[in-house]
């Protein structure tokens, strides 16, 4: 670990005053800073700061940026209207992170690409124009969708993929005013600049992420792993689907696991919007859903495995039998 | 305190042991479930191990990995990191280790920091004021390299292997049996790389005093283990005192030195302060031993009843450069069944990864499921059930050498443990469905070859009549503290709590140390007959002979006299000292441990995912020396089990080998929810062969067939046969289709 200042911010004027990383729960920063994978010259502690509340917003609820995993899980409101967004979050890490981690800090860890966590090996995302360790290297993990020549890298998350099912929006402060994002809009494929996980800017600090009304549609997250606690997903699946009577009204999903961000498909759920449901649409949702997908050989399975996760999901999401 | 008076007992275990010693005690305390006596200071975090203490001015070290597989470090930025804050020492001492000692080696293994045979390897030391900073100028460092891994060898290749002739074997015609076999298993399995993944981190704490070194280490084996120091550091062992009082998990990861022991004791010698080199987990991973990845290929020949009339097992694994340690995958396959026709194949390859070394049941572990594999491929094309196919191929004797058995309880196991599971309620292969989960069973026998090495102990009986109990045996979360505390307790007629037990601790009589599952039969031995030599004196001072003597409640009783200790003891202090050599029954029969495991699996036809429903196993291990130690030691051996059939494989980059998943967050070992409910039986059960306590090896035996049980599970459940460890779910829905 590099030597740094460490700064505690008493609210959120004086955190964005204050200049410099941004640390709440730090269950990834700090490791990626005793690896020295991250190299920040001055902290901003914003574990002071408030914004740790949720509290209803017209139809919808307002979840501050320093709400723990665990308590966001919990939150009756959350267990009863966003039963997706609790289940992704308790299929993610371990009780004792989760007590820890905060809403804004779980969007902004950063990938699990082993090469990235190596400073003996080259990675683009790490060090930019060093090279792609990945590609070549172990990457059963590793991206199918989205991904570049400099990076294939994978966003590792649950909560973000069930945020951006849910329509969620990031709200966001800073040295230019206040801004938001859609959840689904939140981080960035890595294109040449892998450096860049998301479209936060330099300086500017996540305050609340915004649940929409509920839409009371059928919620399921289903994450596929090769563990079942304590691992990243391989695969992960966010839908909530509305359905009227016999036809899907509206249905929103993402896949985890598979992109440097949640992947989503507005062009794709369109085709299932007033549809009854059945496999062939499934089938159909799922290719469009993977159109592009390519593997790098070890997670070539991972392709055949997202088409099967998302039409069981839909299957059981209509009401059908998963099997 | 009066001097003590030193009596002996030593025994070469030569013949059986004619009387059940602790059949006749009647303390009541031996095989009962005593909770560990340190068990409050290990849950309440106050259990001192290695890294927890350390003496005033301490310094940290922190090693620089070689992030090549092969070639050479030239030279290093030594100035540089010499000039950062609060360093001390950058080091590059021919005396460094190039990788950890093997098991009861005794000796230094390899020494240099130049040549590089693997990547990760530590090449130089930096030492410095803090943890911190010794870490961060160890980031800084920067090898000069010569760099050849475009030359090293990384996987198992297909041909060029060494073929040691001491361990090969056959017997009759093992190819014209499987020609007339009515039916036949010939194939080739696969099982990966693994990785101890012990939670405490291997650390060392040294300090020189007068020109003696003193390290409070992570080992298992504290006789050898000041043999392997002090031979690395051309000192005299005399020299070298090891403190291990508690060890957080082994498996085999700490029977020898490794290299923070030897880099700490130098840089204290050069720095003349105490250095404290705590391994990092990437270090622990790729710089101590792994196991070995496997190739195997097992062939039965069977005849029409399904009688083995051959068995050929043959392993190709691999080894460090020099090294004499290969796992020895076919160890139980000479004796487990049937069959006059018999190959035992083992072939050696060097590669340049991480060193292999013994991890839980070295050989068994991954030799026992693989032949049970091919015994259920076996079952199923001769039509019979797997569990009546292991039936009628127990062997009277040893089918290889003609020794009778010590003891063979496999029958008992399997008919037992067959009921206890329901395992007639096993479906047929593909058929039993829930929604989209196939449902399957699974069986495998476990085997686990049982040994007894030397060791030592002593006995301090105060004239108050409590007693303490002294030797180096280490507790690596096994329960040592536990049980030899209730043996010596028992032999001695004590309430456990007057009874204290000291380990790990080289100035300590020296003891077998923990490994290879002869650590509590071993060292218990030893604590057995240092009693029974307090108990000699004791019924002297009785005036009757010994076996007329019960010790009971701190009183002696013969006949119709009874006497406290104390009083007995008149103030004297008495040291009773208990040494046990393996001897004849070593040699002259079989001695092995049995069992029989089965488990129930769930198998996602959506996403290949595998969830186990529940294990159970049967065991016969001889005399259990504590249930509820015992019951814990085959809990862990079987979770080992599941990693090995589901979760767990080192991933080797495929250009320099580097183990990739070096943290616990990517090297899977089971959470609890892989986990289920494990249900343990233990068989009432004695070996008079095995030693004077008539217990045996228990930790090891519970991971040999797990995986065998898990994956024949699978296949039960899918219809489909894998023959590669771990079966993650891309191999399952490669299969599914």
């Amino acid at each position: 670990m590099r030597p740094f200042t460490y700064t505690r911010a008493e609210d959120a004027a004086a955190a964005l005053a204050a200049g410099g990383r941004f640390i709440a729960g730090g269950t990834n920063l700090l490791d990626l800073m005793k690896l020295q994978v991250e190299t920040p010259d001055a902290l901003v502690d914003i574990n002071h700061v408030g914004l740790d509340a949720i509290a209803p917003e017209g139809e919808g609820l307002l979840v501050g940026a320093l709400v723990r995993n665990a308590d966001l899980a919990a939150d009756p409101r959350v267990r009863r209207d966003w039963p997706l967004l609790s289940r992704a979050i308790l299929a993610g890490a371990s009780a004792q992170i989760r007590n820890r981690a905060t809403t804004g800090g779980n969007l902004l860890q950063r990938t699990r690409c082993p090469y990235f966590y190596d400073l003996d090996t080259p990675c683009n995302k790490r060090q930019p124009g060093s090279g792609c360790s990945a590609q070549g290297g172990f990457n059963r993990t590793l991206a199918i969708l989205g991904a570049s020549e400099a990076c294939i890298a994978t966003f590792p998350g649950d909560m973000p993929v069930a945020l951006a099912a849910l329509d969620a929006e990031i709200r966001i402060d800073g040295p230019n005013g206040a801004r938001t994002l859609p959840a689904a809009g939140f981080h960035r494929l890595p294109g040449d600049t892998p450096e860049r996980d998301t479209n936060l800017e330099p300086g500017e600090l996540i305050t609340s992420v915004a649940l929409p009304a509920p839409t009371g549609g059928r919620q399921i997250y289903r994450k596929v792993r090769d563990r079942r606690s304590f691992a990243f997903a391989l695969v992960s699946v966010a839908a909530d689907v509305v359905m009227d009577g016999g036809t899907i009204r509206q249905a929103r999903v993402a896949l985890g696991g598979v992109a440097a961000r949640p992947w989503m498909l507005p062009e794709a759920q369109a085709l299932l919007d007033g549809q009854p449901p059945s496999a062939a649409l499934f089938g159909r949702f799922a290719d469009r859903l993977l159109a592009g997908a390519k593997g790098h050989g070890e997670n070539d399975f991972k392709i055949p495995l997202a088409r099967r996760t998302v039409i069981a999901v839909l299957t059981e999401a209509t009401g059908g039998d998963a099997a | 305190m009066s001097e003590p008076i030193t009596f002996k007992r030593h025994l070469r275990m030569n013949t059986p042991e004619k009387a059940d010693f602790f059949d006749q005690t009647a303390q009541g305390v031996l095989s009962q479930p005593l909770d560990r006596p340190e068990g409050k200071l290990k849950v309440t975090g106050t259990a001192s191990y290695a890294d927890d203490v350390h003496p005033p001015e301490t310094a940290y070290g922190w090693f620089v990995r070689a992030p090549i597989a092969k070639g050479w470090v030239t030279g290093l930025n030594t100035a540089e990191l010499r000039a950062m804050p609060g360093v001390l020492a950058v080091i590059r001492d021919d005396r460094m280790i190039m990788h950890p000692a093997q098991g009861q080696q005794g000796k230094s293994p390899p020494q240099g920091p130049s040549e590089v045979f693997y990547a990760g390897q530590p090449v130089a030391l930096v030492v410095a004021e803090t943890f911190e900073q010794a870490r961060d100028a160890a980031q800084a460092a920067r090898p000069e390299l010569i760099d050849r891994s475009d030359k090293a060898a990384l996987k198992l290749p297909l041909d060029d292997y060494e073929t040691p002739k001491s361990k090969q074997a056959a017997q009759g015609d093992l190819d014209k049996a499987m020609t007339e076999a009515a039916f036949a298993v010939d194939q080739v399995y696969e099982t990966p790389s693994m990785s101890h993944s012990a939670m405490e981190p291997h650390a060392a704490v040294a300090w020189w005093d007068d020109g003696k070194l003193t390290v409070r280490g992570s080992y298992q084996m504290l006789k050898t283990n000041v043999a392997e120091l002090a031979d690395a550091l051309g000192i005299s062992a005399r020299k070298v005192r090891i403190l291990a009082p508690y060890v957080g998990g082994g498996f085999g990861g700490k029977l020898g030195i490794s290299h923070e022991a030897v880099g700490a004791a130098i840089a204290a010698q050069r720095l003349g302060r105490p250095v404290a080199i705590a391994l990092h987990r990437r270090n622990v991973y790729e710089a101590t031993h792994r196991r070995s990845e496997s190739r195997q290929r097992i062939r039965l020949a069977a005849g029409a009843d399904g009688r083995l009339a051959g068995i050929g097992h043959e392993a190709w694994v691999s080894s460090m450069f020099g090294d004499s340690f290969s796992e020895p995958v076919t160890q139980a396959s000479p004796f487990t069944y049937a069959g006059e026709n018999r190959v035992i194949g083992h072939h050696v390859a060097r590669l340049n990864l991480t060193a292999p070394g013994s991890m839980r049941a070295p050989g068994e572990a991954i030799g026992v499921p693989i032949v049970e594999l091919a015994m259920d491929e076996l079952a199923q094309a001769a039509g019979l059930d797997p569990v009546e196919l292991r039936l009628r191929n127990i062997p009277d004797e040893d089918p290889s050498t003609g020794k009778p058995f010590s003891s063979n309880r496999l029958e008992d196991c399997l008919r037992q443990g067959a009921e206890r599971f329901g395992w007639a309620d096993r479906p047929e292969p593909g058929a039993r469905r829930e929604g989209e989960w196939l449902i399957g069973m699974g069986m495998a026998s476990a085997v686990r070859v049982n040994t007894l090495e030397p060791s030592e102990a002593a006995i301090i009986l105060l004239p108050d009549g409590t007693a303490r109990v002294e030797t180096d045996m280490t507790d690596i979360g096994t329960g040592s503290y536990a049980i030899l505390t209730q043996i010596a307790a028992e032999a001695l007629g004590l309430p456990v709590e007057r009874v204290t037990t000291v380990l790990g601790d080289s100035d300590l009589p020296p003891s077998s140390g923990s490994g290879g599952s002869f650590g509590a039969a071993s060292s218990g031995s030893s604590v057995l007959l240092a009693a029974q030599a307090l108990r000699a004196q004791l019924a002297e001072r009785m005036g009757c002979d010994a076996d007329e003597m019960t010790l009971k409640d701190g009183q002696a009783i013969a006949g119709n006299r009874t006497r406290a200790l104390p009083d007995l003891l008149a103030g004297d202090t008495l040291r009773g000292e208990g040494a046990i050599d393996p001897g004849a029954t070593s040699q002259t029969v079989r001695q092995a441990t049995w069992g029989a495991q089965f488990a129930e699996v769930a198998v996602s036809t959506v996403t290949g995912e595998v969830q186990l429903r529940r294990l159970a196993a049967t065991f016969a291990c001889g005399r259990i020396l504590n249930p509820k130690t015992a019951r814990s030691q085959c809990i862990g051996g079987m979770i080992f089990g599941i990693g090995s059939a589901l979760t767990e494989h080192v991933a080797h980059d495929p250009r320099d080998g580097h183990f990739v998943n070096r943290d616990l967050a990517e090297y899977h070992v089971p959470a609890n929810l892989d986990v289920p409910k494990i249900d343990i039986a233990f068989l009432p059960d004695r070996d008079a062969h095995a030693n004077p306590m008539q217990a045996k090896g228990i930790g090891e035996l519970a991971c040999c067939g797990t995986a065998g049980a898990i994956v024949n599970a699978i296949a039960n459940a899918t219809g489909k046969r894998f023959r590669e460890f771990p079966v993650t779910l891309d191999k399952v829905l490669a299969a599914l289709g």
